[in-house]
This record gives structure tokens, sequence and C-alpha cells, in this order.
């Protein structure tokens, strides 16, 4: 069987448009502030973390593929790039193959309700250059079509969990020879029916966007030092298992881990939400890391920043080990493991 | 775990399928989809599910839905709380585990593809948030139960089993990505077995996306007439019972076909065009054809993605030609979307069940509105029902995005 490594990262956050703002703001452990989003019928407005407008105009936005393209696009493109950073080079002249695998929970929001407030208002004037951006797959495509070399794309849909899940599908594809590199990128964009229906079902939640990237390989030359090794069962919710249920058996199966390894867990804040993951980690003394608490949540993107996060602190040599937890809203828990594996990056610099 | 792998067999072993529930606009279940396709009917009807008087198109294959559910193991509050879409999809994935004759168990993945899932749920919550934003009302509940993962689960729910959930949003190719998706899954060594499909329901809000584009036709759907106009849309819902050969003689179930062969890739010439040449389809359908270990001649049908676009069609028929060579001619091509509408993400998945059909019952799906034929296609539209002796049969899917996916399907006999 292949080993797995992670090549490159990216991400895009109410911190800022990489992963360096990301990880300044997850050090500092304050939470971020907190925005006003309107919200149409109610006087109180909707609270919300945005991701900054970037300084200056992103190379990328000049594509004509995203000349009128929506945020989540934008936030895709730029974790994307990010994570690909160190390979840009080299994937068209050595004929590398790219994998992409996109994961999103509610996607392109803004242009939907656009779209479909202009289908109330009278559909046979609707926009047709908004409808095509309201398909999940469109934010993907728009990825394939500036990395050019991209053998196969996927777009996952589900709760949160489900870019662990990404992550199996992308080794998998490496360990079918499929593709040299895969790319897993999870985004979301805020919409006022997102932090509408969020607010429905955890009144404690902010809902925030962005974007995180990892970009996987097996070859060890191209890893940054960071191994997968274990991505837990799908513990899917269901008539005859309870979240809390399926959070002790995904807990379970990551094992025992000592307090020098590093948890990223999805703890956000709120206690109903936020119980099953809780029980499952209640005899966890290690240091945590827990990025929705910071930087709000963003459904798909959340758990996409707790892999970033986990990969980025093992990368830098501050853990040995991260263990990733994602006891998702609605389908599954989750879990995954990465360990520091210094030789594999050492060897690509020739010094190993 | 699902990460690392069990160790893959040495050789990969074959995908049969022991059930296959199929719903679109001529009925619910396999006898009557059968028939309809056989004849080739079309299955259109001006719209009622929503308002269409403002709309330049006014039909579409709309699905006579019965207001009673298969007796699965779903109570009445969830059943209340099913859209459409999620009703579709209980009866193809019902039909689908009886006929496999599965019993409940545990760790048995499902993989679904679809573009909308509960969009019917998530137009009515905009529509409430929006006109009555004090009202909060089953907004919750809405909330909740319109995500595609939240309506599979049911499916667990409803058969007594429990897995992995995968929903797969390739757009128009989710369905064939889905059942892909499950014939790699076993031919890796990761299970035995895979429940897939796709499902999509009519709603308001991509009905009038198609037609902002002026991608819907004002006449008829007719892919690969000289004179097309554009699209149909339809609703529907199809789910496959996948099993290793070895399991299912085991057992000593019924086989329906076997999956020799699956092709996937991406098109990234426009976001909502094809390649003008076909590049990608004729990618997808090579690889495919390469795992089969089938030469073009060897297929004896091909169900279209043809949707009846002027674009899709010319490209997809360029890239049929270019596979095919100079066996063109004989090649045997149709698009069942003329009877039955373009179904989106269940589009993979019911052209995939019809191919069975084709197969098993040995006679060619025609297109009964096609008059006459776009001189790109170098090879032979089936324009009325016929009988023929069919061993292999493959089905092209794409989707915005670019998302090309290839499927081929084996006669058992």
């Amino acid at each position: 069987m292949r080993r797995v490594y992670f090549a490159g990262m990216g991400a895009v956050s109410p911190a800022g448009w990489n992963a360096a703002a990301m990880r300044e703001a997850l050090d500092c452990g304050q939470p971020l502030p907190i925005q006003t989003m309107a919200r149409p019928g109610w006087e109180q407005p909707l609270q919300v973390r945005w991701v900054p407008n970037p300084t200056g105009r992103l190379e990328f936005q000049a594509h004509p593929r995203m000349r009128r393209t929506s945020p989540i696009a934008h936030y895709t493109v730029a974790a994307a790039l990010e994570a690909v950073a160190g390979l840009r080079g080299s994937l068209g002249k050595a004929g590398f193959r790219l994998g992409i695998v996109m994961c999103l929970q509610s996607g392109c929001v803004q242009y939907t309700n656009r779209f479909y407030t202009e289908v109330l208002e009278n559909p046979s004037t609707a926009s047709p250059l908004l409808f095509p951006e309201t398909v999940y797959s469109a934010p993907a495509s728009h990825v394939a079509a500036l990395l050019g070399e991209v053998e196969c794309v996927c777009t996952l849909v589900g709760d949160p969990s489900v870019f662990l899940q990404g992550i199996a599908l992308g080794a998998q594809w490496l360990e079918e020879e499929r593709v040299d590199f895969c790319l897993v990128v999870g985004a979301e964009e805020a919409g006022w029916t997102t932090a509408d229906a969020v607010r429905h079902l955890d009144r404690h939640a902010i809902v925030a966007e962005g974007a995180g990237a990892l970009c996987l390989c097996s070859d060890p030359a191209w890893s940054a030092g960071v191994e997968l090794t274990a991505i837990t069962d799908c513990h899917t919710y269901s008539a005859n298992r309870t979240r809390m249920q399926a959070g002790a058996a995904m807990r379970g199966q990551l094992g025992s881990s000592t307090p020098v390894e590093l948890l990223c867990d999805g703890i956000g804040g709120g206690s109903r939400a936020d119980a099953a993951e809780r029980a499952a980690w209640s005899d966890w003394d290690g240091p945590r890391v827990s990025p929705k608490r910071i930087l709000g949540d963003a459904l798909m993107a959340s758990s996409a920043w707790q892999c970033v996060a986990a990969c980025d602190a093992l990368a830098n040599g501050r853990y040995r080990a991260a263990n990733v937890s994602v006891v998702g809203a609605n389908q599954q828990a989750i879990g995954a493991r990465f360990v520091r594996n210094p030789r594999s990056a050492a060897s690509s610099r020739g010094d190993g | 775990m699902l990460f690392p792998f069990s160790p893959s067999p040495v050789a990969p072993p074959r995908v049969v399928v022991t059930g296959a529930g199929i719903v679109t606009a001529f009925g619910i279940g396999w006898t009557l989809n059968a028939a309809g396709f056989r004849a080739g009917r079309a299955a259109f009807r001006p719209v009622s599910g929503f308002d269409v008087s403002r709309q330049r198109v006014k039909t579409a294959a709309e699905v006579d839905l019965p207001s009673v559910l298969p007796n699965t193991r779903l109570g009445a509050r969830a059943i209340a709380r099913l859209d459409r879409a999620g009703s579709m999809l209980i009866h193809a994935a019902d039909e689908a585990w009886r006929q496999a004759g599965w019993e409940p168990a545990e760790n048995l993945p499902l993989i679904l593809g679809t573009t909308a899932g509960g969009m019917l749920l998530g137009e009515r919550y905009f529509q409430q948030a929006l006109h009555q934003p004090l009202r909060h009302r089953q907004q919750a509940v809405r909330a909740v139960y319109f995500q595609s993962q939240v309506q599979a689960r049911m499916v667990l729910d409803a058969l007594g089993f429990s897995g992995p959930v995968t929903i797969v949003s390739n757009a128009c190719a989710s369905g064939g990505s889905a059942i892909g998706q499950a014939w790699d899954s076993i031919r890796q060594g990761q299970t035995e077995r895979v429940l897939a499909g796709g499902y999509d329901a009519l709603n308001e809000l991509v009905f009038s996306g198609f037609n902002s584009l002026q991608a819907l036709s004002p006449t008829v759907c007719r892919p690969f007439d000289a004179r097309r106009d554009g699209l149909a849309l339809g609703e529907g819902a199809a789910v496959v019972a996948l099993e290793t050969l070895e399991n299912a003689r085991r057992r000593g179930a019924t086989i329906l076909g076997e999956i020799v062969g699956c092709g996937a890739c991406i098109d990234t010439h426009h976001l909502t065009q094809p390649h003008p040449q076909g590049a990608t389809t004729l990618t997808a359908m090579k690889q495919a054809c390469a795992k089969a270990c089938l030469a073009p001649e060897d297929i004896d049908y091909i169900n279209a993605h043809g949707t009846g676009t002027v674009l899709n069609d010319r490209s997809e028929a360029l890239a049929i030609g270019e596979w095919a060579g100079r066996h063109a001619a004989a090649v045997r091509v149709s698009s069942t979307k003329a009877c039955v509408g373009h179904l989106l993400g269940s589009a993979g998945s019911v052209e995939a069940v019809v191919c069975l059909m084709a197969l098993q019952g040995q006679w060619l799906p025609p297109e009964l509105e096609f008059e006459t034929i776009d001189p790109v296609c170098q090879f032979h539209v089936v324009r009325e029902p016929r009988e023929a002796r069919l061993n292999f049969a493959l089905s092209n899917s794409f989707g915005f995005g670019g998302i090309n996916s290839t499927l081929i399907f084996r006669r058992w006999a």
C-alpha cells in the first residue's frame, strides 16, 4: 500500500488570505471580532465573521474563468493555489497528474440567493450569468481550469466530516495511481440564509467563511514532512446510533494518544452542538486547538482548517503527531491522524 | 478504517448488479419503465409542481408520485419530513434492495449522486424566510432535511442498514460518477457491496436556471436531430445494488448485469459548454473501454448523454465518431432523455438502469421524435423500437463544470 504525505496547504479565513494569517490567529487564541450581516425582514442583523477584502487584486482574478464568480470560488482558488505553490513549476513540465476533491456543505449560497430572488420576482428575467455558479461543482471546475493538467475531479457534499472522507478519496486515487498529487479543498461562503439556518440549529454559532486546502502525494520527495497515518471509519448517525455514540466510536478508533500530541477539534462554543465531541475527548488533557472557536463556524471550511492547522503544526516541528476530530452536524463522526515524518522532507532536500 | 486501506486484491473482483430500482415519469419500478423505454414514448406534460406561467417553456417529465411510500422501517414522523426527491429516492432504493434480496447489515456503503438534493425544502425555507421573516415554524426541520446527506441517512433507516454515506455532486454526471465510485471501491477491495445511484426532483430554481440559459426546448427534445433546439427536464431516481460476483454467487442472487468499465475525466474548456471536439468525452470513453478490455466494435449500444442542445450533441457526436473510427457507422446510439427528459443528478443512474434493461431484454431504446440526423453524427441513431442482440452497452454522462463519466455494462446470460 502506498503511503500518503502532505505536500502543501492553503487557507483563506476571516484571519486573511493565507495559512500564515490563520496560524497567527490560532496562535493568538482570541476569537476574531464579530461583524454583522443584514437579514431581510429583521431589524437585528445576524452575526458573522467575513473573510476580509484582499489587499489588492489577486492575480487569479484576472483569469477569464474568474470574472463573474462568487466569493466561494475565490476562496477555493486562493487556498488551492497556495497548497500547490511548491509544485506549480513542476506540474506541467514533469507530466504530473493532479486530482481535485472538492468538499462543500452549503456551497454557493450568495448566487443561489440572488438567482432565486430574481426567479421569485420574475423568472423570465432571471440572470443566466448567476445560475451556472450556483452548481456545487463550479468551484472545483474553476480550480481545474486555472491549474490545467488536472486528471480527475469529484465534488462531495455533506456535513463537515466529509472533508476527511475527501482526504480518503484523494488517498484512494493516489493508491490507484490515477494521480500523482491530489488537492482536497473544503470551502464555504457566508450568506444570510446560511446564517439564518445555522441559527435555528445552534444559537451560539457565529457563521464564517473561507477555505482550506491540502495537497496530498505519495512520493516522499514532495512531502512537507507530514504523513497521514489513519482515517477512522465513517461513524454514520442513524436510528440506532446517536451522535454521542458515533463520537465515542471515532475516538475509540483513533486510540490512545499522548499529551504531547495535538488535538485539532471541531468545538465552537455551542454547548448542545459540541456535547458529543466534548464527551468523546473528555479525557484529553493535551494541547488542543479549536479553529471554529477562533474563526467561526464555516461548515466544511472549518474541518478543512482543522486539518490545515494540524499539518501546519507538524510541518513546523511543534508536535510529533496530531489528531483531527470532526463530529459532524448531521451525518457522521470521523477522525484522522497525521504524524511528523521529517525524514521524508529531508530526503526531498537530498540531506536525508 | 477508511485509511490505511485494506490490501487490494491480487485481481480486482468482478462487479455485478443484483438489484435495480427506478423512478421516472414512466412510473415507479422496473416493469413500467422497461415498457416505456422499450416503446420510446415521450412522457412530457405541463409542469404542475410550481408556477411556470412566466417561463419560456412550460413542460417537463414529472413523476406521478403516489402518496404512500413502500413499506419500510421509516416512521410516520420521518416520512412526513421527506420531500419529493427523498420520496423518489426511497422508492428506488427499496426496489433495488428487495430485488437484490439484501438483509440489514452494518458497514454497507451508500453512494448517491444529486445536484439539488432536497431543494424543494430549501425553496420553501427561502420563501418563508423572505416573505414571513418572523415566522419560524418548520424552518429548523427544513434546514436539516433539505440536505442530501440527511435524505441519504433516511435510506439507511428505511432499509435497516448502516454504513458510510457519500454524496457526489458532479452536476449532471453525478449519478454516473456515484456508480463509478462504487464500482471502484468494490474493485479496490474496500467493500463487497455498495448501494449506489442518483436522484433529483424538478424544482423551480433549477427549471428557471435552464430556462434562463435558454437551454430548454420550446418544441420537443430531439437529441442528435439536425433541428434540435434544446433539452427537456425531468425528474427521477435510480439505485443499483452492486456486489462482487463471488458474493452474488455465494448467496444465489439473480444477476441483472455486470459493470465492466468506468471512465472519468474533467473538461476545463468552459463551465457550461463542452469542448467543441469532445476531447474529454473521448478520453472518458477510451478509459472505460481500456478498463473493460474492450474495443469500440465490441460495444453494441451507446446510451448517450444526448441532452438535445446544439453544443452538447455536436461535441458528443464528434467524440463518438472519433472513438469508433471506421466502425462508427455500425454504432447504435440513442438518448433516453428524449423520453423522460434530463434527470440531472439522477440521469447517469437512470440511464445505467436503462442499459441493464436493454441488455436483459435484448432491445434498443428508440427516440421516436427523431427526424433528420445531424450530419456530424457518423453513427446510427435508434429511432424505432426494435430487438437486437446486445452484449455490451455504454452510458455517457456529462455535467456543468466539465465532469465526464462513462460506464460500460455487460449482459448477464
